[in-house]
C-alpha cells in the first residue's frame, strides 16, 4: 500500500469547501456533555454577588494562587515541549536497537500518579517543597504526552527535507527547525497542551510539595471554609487560565498536516555527543518520575513490621473495579471525543475550532469540582443514577475526553484524502467511505486516545471519592484509605500495584505508537 | 442493589412525610423530633404516633474518619445489633461538601465528622435533626453542640510536636505567644487550611479577643512559619527534621508510634500550658441528617458511638480522649479534665468565618 502513495497523493483530505452543516450537531452535543461542570460552576458563581467576587479575587490569595498556577502550567508545558521533542528525536534517530522497549520505558512515567511521585520523593528527601520540585516532577510525569506522539510524527515526516536543508548549508539544528519542526509541531503541541491541563488541575502533588496553586485554594474553600461559591469562583479562574492555554496552542499549532500513510527513513543520524546527551535526557524523567519515587515507596515497604495485613481478596477486588471503570471510561470518552475530533479534523471553520477548544476545558478542573458538579446535576435531573457506576464513568468521561480528542483528530487528519476519494468513486456513500476507510486507518490514533483515558482514570482519586457507588473501592481509593490512616507501610503495596496496573495501558500506548511506525 | 433501592424509597417516603409535617427551619429547634412531629397524628390510627422512629436494619453512614480507623467499630456494631451499615468514606471536608450539595436528597442517615467545623457548617444549613435528649446529654457541655444537632464522640488535644534531636525539652514554648518568638523564626510547621489549626485560632480569638488574635497571627506570619497541608505532613516533616517543631493533634503521633515504635521516632509530643489556646481539645462528632430523623438505626448507631463499647474502642485503638463520663483516657496522656479550658465553649469554635477572614487577611489562606 505504501508503495502506491507518493508524497503528493498522500495529501490529507482537503478541508471541505462547504461548511460542516449538520455534521456539527453530534460534535456540538458531545461538547455540551463535556462542558456540563461549567453549568454547575456558573450556577454557583452567580450566587456570589459581584462585589464578593472582586473580594475573593483581590483580598484573598486568589491572585497569588492564579499566578502560581499560570507560572507552573507554562513552565511545565514549555519544559516538556522542548525536552520531549529532543527525547523523541533522540529515540528516533539514534538507531537504537529495541526501539520499542525504549518507547515503552519512556511511556512509564504516565503510570505514576503525581501524588505518589511527590510522596515517594518526600520519603527520600523530606525538605522538598515549592516551585522547583513541583515543576520538575510534574514535567517528569507528563513528558510522555509529548514524547510518544512526537516519535510517531517524526516517523511519518521522514528526513528527506531535512537532508536537503543540510545539503544547502544549514546547520543541524537549523535544518531541523526549518524542515522537520513545522511538521511535528501539531503533535508535540497537542501533547504539551495535555501536560498544561494536567498541571493546572493537579492538587495532590502541589499540596504535598506545598506550592500553592488555585487547586490548593479550591480545596481550602471546600474543606476549611465550607464555601462552595468561593470554590466555584476559583475554579472558574482555572478555566480562564486553561482557555488561554488552549487558545495559545491553537495559535502556534499551525496548519501543517501529516500523512500517516507510510514510514520513511527517520532523518539524519546524530553526532555522538548529541546522541549521548539525548540519551541522558530520556533517562531523566524515568529517574525523576519512576525510579526515585518507587524507591521511596519500597523503602517504606521494607520498614513495614508486617505485610500480613494485606488482604489479597480486597486487593483483587479493587484491581477489578479499577480495570472495569478504566476500560468503560476509555470507551465512553472515545465515543464522546470522536465527533469533536472528526469535525475538527475535517473543517477549519470558526465553529469547528471553537467546539474543539471547548472540549479541552473540563480537563483543567480539579476532580473534586467535577465530582460535586455531577452530584448537583444528577440529583437535580436523574436522581435514580446517583452514586451509580454510570455516573462515576460519566465523570471520568467529562474529565478525560480531551485526552482522546487530540490523538483522534491527528489520526483522522492523517488519513489520505486520495483513498477517501477513491472509495467515493467506487460508489461508497460518504459515511460508508468514513466507516471503511477513515475509521480503520485512524484506529491506531483512536486507540492511543483511549489508552490515555484509561491510564488517567486508573490514577484518578478526588472525583472517584465523590462519585463512586458507596462501598466500591478502586486501587486509588484504597491507597488513599491507607495514607489518611498514616499506615504508609500498608499503603506501599497498593501504590506499587496501582503503578503496575496503570503501566499496562501505558506500555500498550508506546507499542501502538511504534506499531504505527513500523507496520505501515 | 434492590435493598439499597427499597431503603432509599423508605427513607425518601419517611423523609417527605416528615418534611410535610414540619417546614425545614434554618436552625433545628431544640426539641426532640418526636415532639416536633407528634402534633399530626396519623389518620385512622389512634396509637400510631407519627414520628415514632422505625428500623429497617439498614443504615448509610458518611464517614469523614478513615476506614482503617472506624470500620472495626462498625463491624462490632453490626454484630451486636444486626443492623447492616453501608459506609461511604472520604475526607471530612469533602464529605461535608458532598452533604451540602446533596441537601435533603442525601441517602446518608448519619455523618461522622473529624471536626466540629464541618458539623457546624451542616448545622448552619439545617441539615441535622435534633438528637434524642438522652444521647446528647451524655457528653458534657463544651465538648458537644449546644442545641443537640450533633454530639461529640472523641477529643483530640492540640499539642506541639518537636524533634528531640533539634530541640531540647527545656527550651520548648509553653504558650501560643512563646511560639511566635523570634527564637522559632522559620522553625514552626503549621497547617492553616486544616480545621484543627483553625479551631485553635478561633479559640485564641474567643479567649484573648480579636485584637490579640490579630496581633498573634501577624507575629506568626512575621516569623516565617512553614506551611503544610495537614497534621500528617507536619508530623512527617518534624520526624524527618525538616522543621524542629509543629502544631498537630496528639493522636497522630501515637498512631505513628504504634506503627514504628517509640524508639524509632525522633519526634515527641509537648503539652503546652493548660488554659492556653494552644492546648485546647478539639472534638470529633456525629449527627443524624434530617431525612433520617425517624430512622431508629441511625439513632442506635449514634447511641453505640457514645456507649461504653464505642468510647472504649476509640481509647484503645486511636488513642483519642473519650468524651462520655466514666471512661478512662488512654494511658500516658494527661487527663482530659486537666486540659479543659474553662472559659471556652467548643460550640464557639463554630464561628469559623471570622477566623478564615483573619487568616486570609494575613495571607495564610
Amino acid at each position: 500500500m505504501s508503495q502506491a502513495l507518493t508524497d503528493t497523493s498522500a495529501r490529507p483530505a482537503p478541508a471541505a469547501v462547504s461548511g460542516p452543516g449538520w455534521r456539527v450537531i453530534p460534535a456540538l452535543a458531545a461538547v455540551v456533555v463535556v462542558l456540563i461542570p461549567m453549568a454547575y460552576l456558573a450556577i454557583r458563581a452567580t450566587e456570589v454577588p459581584w462585589s464578593d467576587v472582586v473580594t475573593i479575587v483581590t483580598a484573598s490569595r486568589a491572585g497569588e494562587y492564579a499566578l502560581n498556577t499560570v507560572v507552573l502550567g507554562f513552565t511545565v508545558s514549555a519544559t516538556v515541549l522542548v525536552a520531549g521533542v529532543a527525547i523523541a528525536v533522540g529515540l528516533s534517530r539514534s538507531r537504537v536497537s529495541r526501539l520499542r522497549w525504549w518507547l515503552v520505558a519512556s511511556a512509564l512515567p504516565l503510570a505514576m500518579p503525581s501524588y505518589l511521585a511527590s510522596y515517594g520523593w518526600l520519603v527520600i528527601w523530606p525538605t522538598l517543597s515549592g516551585f522547583g520540585p513541583s515543576w520538575l516532577l510534574l514535567s517528569a510525569v507528563t513528558i510522555p504526552y509529548v514524547v510518544l506522539p512526537t516519535v510517531a510524527a517524526l516517523r511519518s515526516v521522514g528526513g528527506e527535507q531535512e537532508r536537503v536543508a543540510r545539503t544547502l548549508g544549514r546547520g543541524a539544528l537549523q535544518a531541523f527547525l526549518l524542515a522537520t519542526w513545522p511538521q511535528i509541531r501539531p503533535a508535540a503541541l497537542a501533547g504539551a497542551l495535555l501536560a498544561f491541563l494536567y498541571t493546572v488541575s493537579d492538587f495532590g502533588l502541589v499540596a504535598m510539595l506545598r506550592f500553592h496553586t488555585l487547586t490548593w485554594g479550591i480545596n481550602a474553600a471546600y474543606s476549611a471554609s465550607f464555601d462552595r461559591n468561593q470554590a466555584a469562583v476559583l475554579a472558574l479562574l482555572i478555566v480562564l487560565i486553561a482557555l488561554v492555554g488552549v487558545l495559545g496552542e491553537r495559535r502556534v499549532r499551525g496548519q501543517r498536516r501529516l500523512s500517516l500513510g507510510r514510514l520513511r527513513p527517520v532523518g539524519p543520524a546524530l553526532v555522538p555527543w548529541v546522541r549521548r546527551s539525548l540519551f541522558v535526557a530520556m533517562l531523566t524523567p524515568l529517574a525523576l518520575g519512576i525510579v526515585v519515587p518507587m524507591a521511596g515507596l519500597i523503602s517504606r515497604l521494607v520498614q513495614a513490621e508486617t505485610l500480613l495485613a494485606i488482604d489479597p481478596a480486597r486487593l483483587a477486588e479493587a484491581t477489578g473495579w479499577t480495570v472495569l471503570v478504566a476500560v468503560s471510561a476509555a470507551l465512553t470518552a472515545t465515543l464522546i471525543a470522536l465527533p469533536i475530533a472528526a469535525l475538527a479534523a475535517k473543517y477549519r471553520t470558526r465553529l469547528a475550532s471553537t467546539i474543539e477548544s471547548l472540549g479541552y476545558l473540563s480537563h483543567a478542573l480539579p476532580g473534586i469540582v467535577v465530582g460535586l458538579s455531577l452530584v448537583f446535576l444528577t440529583l437535580g435531573t436523574l436522581p435514580v443514577l446517583y452514586q451509580t457506576l454510570a455516573i462515576l464513568i460519566f465523570g471520568y468521561t467529562v474529565l478525560f475526553a480531551s485526552k482522546s480528542i487530540g490523538a483522534t483528530r491527528a489520526s483522522i487528519e492523517g488519513v489520505s484524502g486520495t483513498l477517501i476519494r477513491v472509495a467515493r468513486t467506487l460508489g461508497e456513500t460518504p459515511f460508508g467511505a468514513w466507516r471503511r476507510v477513515t475509521l480503520p486507518l485512524a484506529l491506531p490514533g483512536i486507540l492511543v486516545g483511549a489508552l490515555l483515558v484509561m491510564v488517567a482514570t486508573m490514577k484518578e482519586l478526588p472525583a472517584t471519592l465523590i462519585l463512586r457507588p458507596t462501598g466500591t473501592n478502586t486501587l486509588a481509593t484504597e491507597l488513599w484509605t491507607k495514607t489518611v490512616a498514616v499506615e504508609y507501610a500498608q499503603a506501599a503495596p497498593y501504590a506499587a500495584l496501582l503503578v503496575l496496573v496503570a503501566a499496562i495501558p501505558a506500555m500498550f500506548l508506546a507499542a501502538t505508537r511504534s506499531e504505527k511506525g513500523e507496520a505501515t | 442493589m434492590s435493598v439499597t433501592f427499597v431503603r432509599s424509597a423508605v427513607v425518601l417516603a419517611v423523609g417527605s412525610l416528615v418534611l410535610s409535617g414540619c417546614a425545614p427551619a434554618a436552625d433545628p429547634e431544640p426539641e426532640s423530633p418526636t415532639a416536633e412531629t407528634s402534633s399530626e397524628p396519623e389518620a385512622g390510627s389512634v396509637e400510631a404516633v407519627e414520628g415514632q422512629p422505625e428500623s429497617d436494619n439498614f443504615l448509610t453512614l458518611y464517614s469523614g474518619r478513615s476506614e482503617t480507623l472506624v470500620q472495626p467499630l462498625i463491624d462490632q456494631f453490626q454484630e451486636t445489633t444486626g443492623i447492616e451499615v453501608q459506609v461511604r468514606y472520604g475526607n471530612t471536608g469533602e464529605m461535608a461538601a458532598l452533604l451540602l450539595e446533596e441537601g435533603e436528597a442525601t441517602q446518608a442517615g448519619v455523618f461522622l465528622s473529624q471536626d466540629a467545623g464541618a458539623l457546624g457548617a451542616l448545622r448552619a444549613e439545617g441539615l441535622f435533626s435534633t438528637l434524642p435528649e438522652d444521647i446528647s446529654s451524655r457528653v458534657p457541655a463544651g465538648f458537644t453542640s449546644t442545641d443537640g444537632s450533633w454530639v461529640g464522640v472523641t477529643g483530640r488535644a492540640r499539642v506541639v510536636v518537636y524533634n528531640q534531636d533539634l530541640v531540647s525539652e527545656d527550651e520548648l514554648p509553653t504558650t501560643a505567644d512563646e511560639l511566635v518568638q523570634p527564637r522559632w523564626s522559620g522553625e514552626l510547621g503549621v497547617a492553616p487550611t486544616n480545621a484543627s489549626f483553625q479551631s485553635f485560632v478561633t479559640a485564641y480569638r474567643v479567649m484573648e479577643g480579636e485584637g490579640a488574635a490579630e496581633a498573634w497571627v501577624s507575629a506568626l506570619v512575621a516569623n516565617d512559619p512553614e506551611i503544610f497541608e495537614g497534621n500528617t505532613p507536619i508530623l512527617e516533616a518534624v520526624e524527618a527534621g525538616v522543621v524542629p517543631l509543629g502544631l498537630i493533634n496528639h493522636y497522630y503521633w501515637y498512631r505513628l508510634e504504634a506503627e514504628r515504635g517509640e524508639d524509632n521516632l525522633a519526634s515527641r509530643l509537648w503539652f503546652t500550658d493548660v488554659g492556653d489556646p494552644t492546648s485546647i481539645v478539639n472534638v470529633t462528632g456525629v449527627g443524624i441528617l434530617t431525612p433520617a430523623q425517624l430512622d431508629q438505626d441511625a439513632i442506635d448507631f449514634v447511641d453505640y458511638l457514645t456507649s461504653e463499647a464505642g468510647q472504649s474502642y476509640f481509647v484503645e485503638t486511636t488513642y483519642e480522649y473519650p468524651l462520655v463520663a466514666g471512661i478512662d483516657a488512654p494511658e500516658g496522656l494527661p487527663a482530659l479534665e486537666d486540659l479543659v479550658t474553662p472559659e471556652l465553649d467548643l460550640s464557639d469554635l463554630e464561628s469559623l468565618d471570622e477566623t478564615t477572614d483573619l487568616l486570609t487577611r494575613f495571607g495564610l489562606l
